[in-house]
């Protein structure tokens, strides 16, 4: 019982600047590209990179959010459905290269849900994919390019990545019940 | 977090909160219609059968396109070349309509009640888009909308509603939404078209327009039913028009930014000038637009796997 710190702040702080160098690094610089954060946890992911990447090379990049629900694939065996979010997409994602960014990365059907509501956007030139956690379990065949730290689990335990509190952010695991 | 109940009957029966989450979900929704591939695939699978047993263009189509953007199959049953001209009931129709395996069924017709007697037998999800004088809580739903999207809210906001009060469906389901949601609501009309006790709802009664329209924030105006109100409620026309039409002149006496609403079919020169019905305060077309959404919202959110 009880929850498990994995990372702190500054972990977390650490596996951030590792990702932008090698985001920089892969791409020879950062001026192509966008970046779209998944809501919720994406979103603030995408604006720490956003900063990162700003003091590493002085471009502001694009953040656009993207909202999943309406392309889960198990809308209609739910009860209830789930709470709608709104997607904010301010460029045409057409010949752009994307940085898809999430928190967790588990098993994959969200990355699915999201490859498929970017592609009915436009027709991006490449997506690559960026996650603080990877916490195995996939049950698509879908990679990250960028990982913050690998993270073998089992599939009761919860993953809780707080990205948007300062010093207090953390990666903990919490016993599902 | 969903809605209560299977149906959509009227806004009488639906809570603030419920109002309230199909209102975000619809501000959720619109970015899909501003796509140039305007569809999402979320409803695949599901069906939806418009049941119109009165004409109607704009609240049929809107519900066909909402439908279709949510990728649900949508078919229209038109009375005049259906089995109801061989003497088919209603529900006999609908029931046949639900073992084929719609999921939704969309159904304005001429009698009060009509949706609430079907969605009581029947398993499907019935949205009511209009029976009788009763109600049509998805124009009522989207006129919200379109005011909140325009004022940022709805609490303390003025609103007049003119015209016939008595016998529009519109009407009486706008009342209950904007008072559900704080608005301080005024009605006007001539005595003919004030039901008796309406002020029971929570609404003012005039029957001076200038006088209604007063420091008012938003301006409803309803559609002469000429179709259904024969010469019994007021002389003529020209004199409904002289006394309860807006024109530029009279809209002085509203606040500056008002806006101006109608749900449409105009009656141009009747209920409102041609000149304000394209103005700038006009959000008529929005109200359209913005249609679709709300409509999108409500199928959405009724089409929850019901396991």
């Amino acid at each position: 019982m009880g929850n498990k710190l994995i990372m702190d702040s500054m972990g977390i702080n650490r596996a951030l600047s590792r990702i932008t160098h090698e985001i920089i690094e892969r791409n020879r610089g950062a001026q192509e590209l966008v970046l779209i954060g998944i809501r919720r946890g994406g979103v603030d992911l995408a604006n720490h990179l956003a900063r990162k990447i700003k003091e590493l090379e002085g471009i502001d990049l694009t953040i656009g959010e993207l909202d999943i629900t309406l392309y889960r694939d198990d809308l209609s065996s739910k009860k209830e459905q789930p709470i709608l979010r709104k997607t904010v997409i301010p460029f045409d994602v057409t010949d752009k290269k994307i940085i898809l960014v999430d928190d967790v990365l588990y098993t994959g059907r969200t990355i699915r849900a999201a490859l498929d509501g970017i592609m009915d956007l436009g027709r991006p030139k490449e997506i690559q994919l960026a996650v603080m956690i990877d916490r195995g379990h996939r049950e698509l065949p879908i990679r990250p390019d960028y990982v913050g730290k690998n993270l073998p689990t089992s599939r009761n335990e919860v993953v809780k990545v707080t990205l948007d509190q300062g010093d207090e952010n953390r990666v903990v695991i919490e016993d599902g019940a | 977090m969903g809605l209560k109940g299977k149906d959509l009957l009227g806004i009488r029966e639906l809570e603030t909160d419920e109002i309230g989450l199909i209102l975000d979900t619809a501000e959720s929704l619109k970015e899909v219609s501003s796509r140039d591939i305007k569809k999402v695939p979320a409803l695949r699978g599901k069906t939806v059968v418009n049941l119109f047993f009165e004409p109607s263009t704009r609240t049929r189509t809107s519900f066909e396109l909402a439908a279709k953007r949510l990728s649900a199959d949508l078919l229209n049953i038109s009375i005049a070349t259906s089995s109801v001209v061989k003497g088919e009931t209603l529900f006999d129709t609908a029931k046949n309509l639900e073992a084929m395996m719609a999921d939704i069924i969309v159904i304005r017709h001429s009698s009060s009640g009509a949706p609430d007697r079907l969605a009581r037998r029947l398993k499907s999800s019935v949205i009511n888009a209009g029976d009788g004088s009763h109600e049509h809580p998805t124009q009522a739903l989207t006129d919200l909308y379109t005011i909140r999207e325009r004022k940022g809210g709805l609490s303390g906001l003025i609103v007049t509603i003119v015209g016939d009060i008595a016998h529009s469906r519109v009407a009486r389901s706008n009342i209950y939404a904007l008072v559900k949601m704080g608005a301080d609501v005024r009605v006007a009309g001539p005595p003919t078209m004030m039901p008796a006790g309406i002020d029971k709802l929570g609404v003012r009664v005039y029957h001076d327009l200038d006088e209604a329209l007063s420091g008012a924030d938003v301006v409803m105006m309803l559609r002469l039913q000429l179709e259904r109100q024969g010469k019994a409620l007021f002389p003529s026309i020209r004199e409904y028009s002289r006394l309860y039409g807006l024109n530029s002149e009279r809209l002085k006496f509203a606040k500056k930014d008002a806006l101006v609403m109608h749900p449409g079919p105009v009656n141009r020169g009747v209920e409102i000038t041609s000149d304000l019905a394209d103005g700038v305060s006009s959000v008529i077309m929005d109200q359209v637009t913005n249609g679709i959404a709300v409509r999108m919202a409500v199928i959405y959110l009724l089409s929850a796997g019901r396991a």
